[in-house]
C-alpha cells in the first residue's frame, strides 16, 4: 500500500499539504497501476476508438456498439490473473463478475461471457492442474448462477504461466439504445451505494495486482457471491426501466475511492461522502478500509430525492440493501466524511488521473538469442506426431471445459461452444458473432506479429461464420512494466494492434491492460488477447454434416512460418523461427471472398486454420464429422515447403471450405477470378484421414480413434494427471 | 425473437379480431435467483402465442390460471440444497392448492428441484455423478403420454433436448421406485447413462398426474434456430399443455 516517492510529492506539491491516512490510502488505491493506467494510458491513445457503430458516453465502462433497429451491443474485456493465482475459484468467479457490472453500469443486460484461461504445463505440474480445475469451477457457478452463457472462450497451457494463472473475462450485453444510462448528475443529487455489503476482503486489490506475485496475499482476494449479483442485475434493471438512475458505476478495483473519484471526475462534480452511512459486512472497520475495500457486487449509483423511493421499493422487493451514503457537489472535491469529521478532501480530477509516466524501452535480448532456422529430423512418424499433437492439452477438445458452463440459458445460442466463434440471436433478426484469441508462443518471438496474428484469428474465427467484424476488444498482459525490455514488448504488440485497427477499420471499443503478471520464476510471455465482435445481417453459416463426395479447398498460401507453432514447441521443444506475419492486403481479399462464399451459400462449412496448422484443422474437421478425408499435400498453396512446414506451418489468412460437388465449379470460378492463392486439395470419405504428397502416404489417420483421444485426453490429465 | 412486444389483449378481443394470442393464461414462477423465466415465458407467449404472466415468489397466484411453470434457475443461489429455500416462498401454498384442484404444474430443471423439496413430488436431486455442472444434448425417452404435458407425444418416442445442472441425479430409494413405476409416475428417463441417476429417471409426475417435474430443458429445444436437432419432440410438450387446457395450437 504506497505511493512512489515521487508520486507523493506530487501529491503534496498539488494539494498543499501533508496528505491524511485515508486520503493517502484512497490515492494509493487509485494511483495504482491497475486503476490508473499509468504506465500505457499515454501509448493507448494510439488506438482506433471510433467508428460509425460506436456509441461513446462519460463514464462507459464497456463498449457499445449500434447494431441497428434502436439495439445496442455492449462488450468489456477484463482479467483477474492475481487473485486467480491465489485462489483459484474465487478469483475466476470474481472475475466474471467484475465485467457483468460493467456491462450493467451502462443499463444493458449481460447475455454472455466468454473467458481465456492459461497456465503452467497440466501434464507434468499438479499445482497448475489445480488451478485450471478450480479456475473453471469458479467460472462455472458464478456464470451458471446468474444465467449469463458462457460461450466460448480459449484455454492454453504454457511453462510461463507455472505458478501463475491468466483469466481473462469478456462479457456481452444487449440493450435498447434508448435505455442506455447517459449518466449525468446535478447538484444536490443522492449518491447511493447498492449491493452487498462492504466488508474486509479485497482490501488492497488493486495494489497486489499492481505488483509481481512473491506472496499469497489471501486478504487481497474477493469474495463471490453469485447470487447477490443475480438480484442486483434484476434490480437495476427494473430500476432502469423505471428511470430512477442517473448515473451509475460498478465498484471494482480501487473500491469506494476508484468509483466515487472516476465518477465524480468524468461528470465534473463533487461528491460528498459519510462513511457512517455505508453498510459494512463487519463492526469496527476503519473508514480507510471502507474507502479501499473490494468487496464484489457492489454498484455506486447517482440518483435525486424524488427517484429514490421508488429505487428502495426495488431494492426492497429484491432484498437488497442501498444506502445513501452521500451527496452531489458543485466544487468537484471528492469529500469523505465520519459524521461531522472531515477525513479526506481532494480534488476528484487530482485522484482520478494519477501522474502519467513515460517508460523507457529497449528491444530484449532474447530475440536477438532466439535461433531462426527450426530442426528437421529426417523420417518424421508424422501419423504419431498428429495424434501426439490432437492429444495434447493445447490442441485437445476442451469439452471438459465449456460442458461445465451452462452455454445455453438465455436461449440466444445458435452456434454453441468448440467450433469457430459463437453465435447469438439477437432482437433484431441479426446476429453476434464473438471470439477472443490469443497465442502468447508467437507474441514471445515477435511481439508485433504475434498480435497482429491474434487479432487476425479472432476475425477469421468470426468470419467463418459469415459475420462482418464490427468491432474489437483488446486486453494487454505483460509482465512488470518497469522492465524496458517487457515495456519494449508491449508497446510493440500495440503498434501491431493498431496498425490492423486503423487498416481494417475495427474500432477498439474496450480493452484492459494488465502488468506485474509475474512470479519469482520470472514474467509471463508477452499474452495480449484479442475479442472481435462481428454481425451478420441475414443468417449465420451453421455447419452442415461433411458427406462422402465433398470437397475440401483452401483458401490462403502457406508459408515456412513455423516460428511460435504447436509443433515445435510440444513435439521439439524448439523456441524460436519465423513467426507468422498477416499480409493485410491479401488478409483482407480473403475474408472478404470467405463472406461472399457464406452469402451466396456455396459452402457447407467453413473452417479456420491456426493452431498445429493444416494438419490439425483437417482433423478437427474430420473428427466433429466423423468422417474421412485424402488430402494431396501437393496441392496446398505454397513454396517449396517440406512436409512438416505443409503440415504444422500456423500461417494466417487461410480457410478451409467444404464444399458440395454440384457447388464446385462456382467457388474454382470466383476464386480464380480474384486471383486467390487457393485449391482444392482434399475429398472426403472413408474412415481414414489421409495426407499424401506425390501420391507417397505421409501419414495415415483412423478417425474413430483420433476423435476418441481428442475428445477424452483434457479430463483425462485433469481429472486422473 | 426475443423480447418482441406482443400487444396485451383482452380475451374478449382476440374472439373478436382472431390474434394470434391464445385465450388461456399460463403463470411463470419467479424466484430470487430464478433465471429461466424469461426463456419460459418467451416459448410460451412468442413461440406458442399463450397469454403469460410472471408472478414473482411473494405475488399470489390469480385464481383463473390454466396452468403454473416453476422456471430453472438457481433460487436462492442454490444455497443449502437446490430448490429447499424457495420450496418454502409464499407463492408455493398456492401451487400446492392448484396441485390438489389437478391444474397441470410444470417445475423445470431449478422448478423440478423445488417441486420435489415441497414435497409435490417424491425423491430428491442430487449432486451428478462427475460432481460438475453438466450442459450437454441429451435424449429422452417418453414413459409417460397421459400427463398435460406429455399427451401429444407417442410412448417410447425420443426428445432431443439440453440439460443445464449441478445437481440433477434423481434419486429414491427401492420402495419409492416400485411405486413410481407401479403408479405410472416416471415420465422422462434418460435413452443412456447421463449423471448416475436412478433408473436413468429425468422427470416425473404426482400421482394424479398433473404435476410433471423435468430436469432437461424444453424451452431450449423448441425454437430449430437454437435446437442443432430436432425441435419438433420438445414442442410437443407445450402443445400437449395447449391441448389439455382447452385450445388446440
Amino acid at each position: 500500500m504506497s505511493l512512489a516517492k515521487q508520486e507523493s510529492a506530487y501529491l503534496e506539491k498539488k494539494i498543499g499539504r501533508k496528505p491524511t491516512s485515508t486520503e493517502f490510502q484512497i490515492v494509493a488505491a487509485e494511483w495504482s497501476e491497475h486503476c490508473s493506467y499509468k504506465s500505457s494510458k499515454k501509448h493507448l491513445k494510439m488506438l482506433p476508438m471510433s467508428g460509425p457503430n460506436v456509441i461513446s458516453e462519460k463514464g462507459y465502462d464497456s463498449g457499445v456498439l449500434d447494431v441497428g433497429d434502436g439495439y445496442v451491443v455492449t462488450v468489456h474485456i477484463e482479467s483477474h490473473n492475481h487473485p486467480s493465482a491465489v485462489e483459484p475459484f474465487g478469483g475466476a468467479a470474481t472475475g466474471v463478475g467484475g465485467v457483468i457490472r460493467d456491462i450493467l453500469s451502462t443499463g444493458t443486460r449481460p447475455i454472455a461471457i466468454l473467458d481465456g484461461l492459461r497456465f503452467g504445463d497440466i501434464e507434468k505440474d499438479s499445482h497448475a492442474r489445480w488451478l485450471f480445475k478450480n479456475a473453471v469451477s469458479g467460472i462455472a457457478d458464478y456464470g451458471n448462477c446468474l444465467g449469463i452463457p458462457t460461450i466460448g472462450g480459449e484455454v492454453e497451457f504454457d511453462k510461463c504461466y507455472s505458478d501463475y494463472a491468466l483469466v481473462d473475462v469478456a462479457a456481452i450485453g444487449f440493450g435498447k439504445k434508448d435505455r442506455l444510462i447517459k449518466n449525468h448528475a446535478n447538484k444536490g443529487d443522492l449518491v447511493v451505494l447498492l449491493g452487498g455489503p462492504t466488508g474486509r476482503d479485497g482490501i488492497g486489490g488493486s495494489q497486489f495486482a499492481s505488483d509481481s506475485l512473491e506472496s499469497e496475499n489471501r486478504s487481497a482476494v474477493q469474495i463471490p457471491d453469485p447470487f447477490i449479483e443475480k438480484l442486483i442485475i434484476e434490480a437495476i434493471l427494473e430500476a432502469r426501466d423505471e428511470k430512477c438512475i442517473n448515473a451509475m458505476k460498478d465498484l471494482g478495483g480501487g473500491g469506494l475511492s476508484c468509483a466515487v473519484s472516476e465518477t465524480a471526475d468524468s461528470l465534473g462534480i463533487g461528491i460528498e461522502l459519510d462513511v457512517n452511512n455505508i453498510h459494512t459486512r463487519e463492526f469496527g472497520m476503519r473508514p480507510d478500509e471502507i474507502m479501499i475495500s473490494e468487496s464484489q457486487e457492489r454498484m455506486l449509483i447517482i440518483t435525486n430525492n424524488k427517484k429514490l423511493k421508488k429505487l428502495k421499493t426495488i431494492c426492497k422487493k429484491f432484498r437488497i440493501q442501498c444506502s445513501v451514503i452521500g451527496t452531489v457537489k458543485a466544487d468537484n472535491l471528492m469529500h469523505v466524511k465520519k459524521g461531522s469529521k472531515t477525513l479526506a478532501s481532494l480534488p476528484t480530477h487530482l485522484v482520478a488521473n494519477a501522474p502519467l509516466l513515460d517508460r523507457p524501452h529497449m528491444v530484449p535480448k532474447y530475440l536477438k538469442q532466439l535461433p531462426l532456422n527450426h530442426p528437421t529430423p529426417k523420417n518424421q512418424n508424422f501419423t504419431n506426431i498428429i495424434l501426439k499433437m490432437i492429444s495434447s492439452p493445447n490442441i485437445a477438445n476442451k469439452n471438459w471445459v465449456y460442458g461445465q458452463y451452462d452455454y445455453e440459458v438465455g436461449i440466444r445460442t445458435v452456434i454453441k461452444p468448440g467450433r469457430n466463434a459463437s453465435v447469438l440471436r439477437l432482437d433484431n433478426g441479426k446476429y453476434l458473432a464473438v471470439k477472443i484469441d490469443g497465442n502468447p508462443k508467437q507474441c514471445y518471438i515477435d511481439p508485433r506479429q504475434g498480435a497482429i496474428g491474434c487479432f487476425e484469428e479472432a476475425c477469421r474465427n468470426v468470419v467463418c461464420t459469415g459475420a462482418t467484424p464490427i468491432g474489437m476488444v483488446d486486453h494487454l498482459q505483460f509482465g512488470n512494466p518497469e522492465d524496458h525490455e517487457i515495456f519494449w514488448t508491449f508497446l510493440e504488440s500495440l503498434k501491431g494492434i493498431t496498425d490492423f485497427a486503423k487498416d481494417f477499420a475495427i474500432p477498439c471499443v474496450g480493452g484492459k491492460v494488465s502488468f506485474y503478471n509475474e512470479t519469482p520464476k520470472g514474467p509471463i510471455k508477452p499474452t495480449p488477447l484479442i475479442g472481435v465482435l462481428g454481425i451478420i445481417e441475414k443468417q449465420p453459416l451453421r455447419p452442415a454434416l461433411i458427406n462422402s463426395g465433398d470437397f475440401l479447398v483452401i483458401i490462403g498460401e502457406t508459408k515456412n512460418e513455423m516460428g511460435g507453432s504447436e509443433y515445435l514447441e510440444y513435439i521439439h521443444g524448439f523456441i524460436g523461427g519465423n513467426c507468422p506475419k498477416v499480409d493485410f492486403k491479401k488478409s483482407k481479399k480473403n475474408m472478404n471472398i470467405v463472406l461472399e462464399i457464406i452469402k451466396k451459400n456455396l459452402a457447407k462449412s467453413v473452417h479456420d486454420c491456426s493452431k498445429g496448422g493444416l494438419a490439425i484443422a483437417i482433423s478437427e474437421l474430420c473428427m466433429n464429422n466423423r468422417i474421412g478425408c485424402k488430402i494431396s499435400l501437393d496441392k496446398v498453396p505454397s513454396k517449396k515447403l517440406k512436409n512438416d512446414e505443409l503440415l504444422f506451418s500456423e500461417s494466417h489468412s487461410r480457410y478451409l471450405i467444404v464444399v458440395e460437388r454440384k457447388n464446385l465449379n462456382k467457388i474454382k470460378k470466383l476464386l480464380s477470378e480474384k486471383n486467390l492463392d487457393h485449391d482444392i486439395i482434399g475429398n472426403f470419405g472413408g474412415t481414414k484421414i489421409l495426407f499424401e504428397k506425390n501420391l507417397v502416404n505421409i501419414a495415415n489417420l483412423n478417425v474413430e480413434k483420433l476423435r476418441l483421444n481428442w475428445m477424452n485426453s483434457l479430463e483425462e490429465i485433469v481429472v486422473h494427471g | 425473437m426475443l423480447g418482441i412486444q406482443i400487444k396485451m389483449v383482452s380475451c374478449h378481443l382476440i374472439l373478436i379480431t382472431r390474434l394470434p394470442t391464445i385465450c388461456v393464461k399460463v403463470g411463470v414462477i419467479v424466484f430470487p435467483g430464478s433465471n429461466c423465466d424469461r426463456d419460459m415465458y418467451h416459448v410460451l407467449r412468442d413461440v406458442f402465442k399463450i397469454n403469460t404472466e410472471y408472478f414473482w415468489h411473494e405475488k399470489k397466484l390469480s385464481k383463473n390460471l390454466d396452468a403454473v411453470i416453476l422456471p430453472g434457475g438457481f433460487s436462492y443461489g442454490d444455497r443449502l440444497r437446490a430448490g429447499v429455500i424457495a420450496a418454502h416462498s409464499p407463492v408455493i401454498s398456492d401451487v400446492k392448492k392448484f396441485a390438489s384442484k389437478g391444474i397441470p404444474i410444470l417445475g423445470v430443471c431449478n422448478g423440478f428441484q423445488i417441486l420435489v423439496e415441497s414435497g409435490l413430488l417424491p425423491g430428491v436431486l442430487m449432486k451428478n455423478d462427475s460432481l460438475n455442472f453438466m450442459c450437454e444434448w441429451t435424449n429422452l425417452i417418453v414413459e409417460n403420454n397421459k400427463t398435460p404435458f406429455t399427451n401429444k407425444l407417442k410412448l417410447r418416442q425420443k426428445i432431443p433436448i439440453p440439460i443445464a445442472n449441478g445437481e440433477g441425479r434423481y434419486y429414491a430409494d427401492e420402495k419409492t421406485i416400485k411405486l413410481l413405476k407401479k403408479n405410472n409416475q416416471i415420465v422422462f428417463r434418460y435413452s443412456e447413462i447421463v449423471n448416475g441417476s436412478t433408473f436413468r429417471i429425468a422427470g416425473i409426475c404426482n400421482k394424479d398426474g398433473n404435476v410433471v417435474g423435468m430436469m432437461p430443458h424444453p424451452e431450449r429445444a423448441t425454437e430449430p434456430e437454437i435446437n442443432p436437432i430436432d425441435s419438433k419432440p420438445s414442442s410437443l410438450i407445450f402443445e400437449s399443455l395447449l391441448n389439455v387446457i382447452g385450445v388446440a395450437h
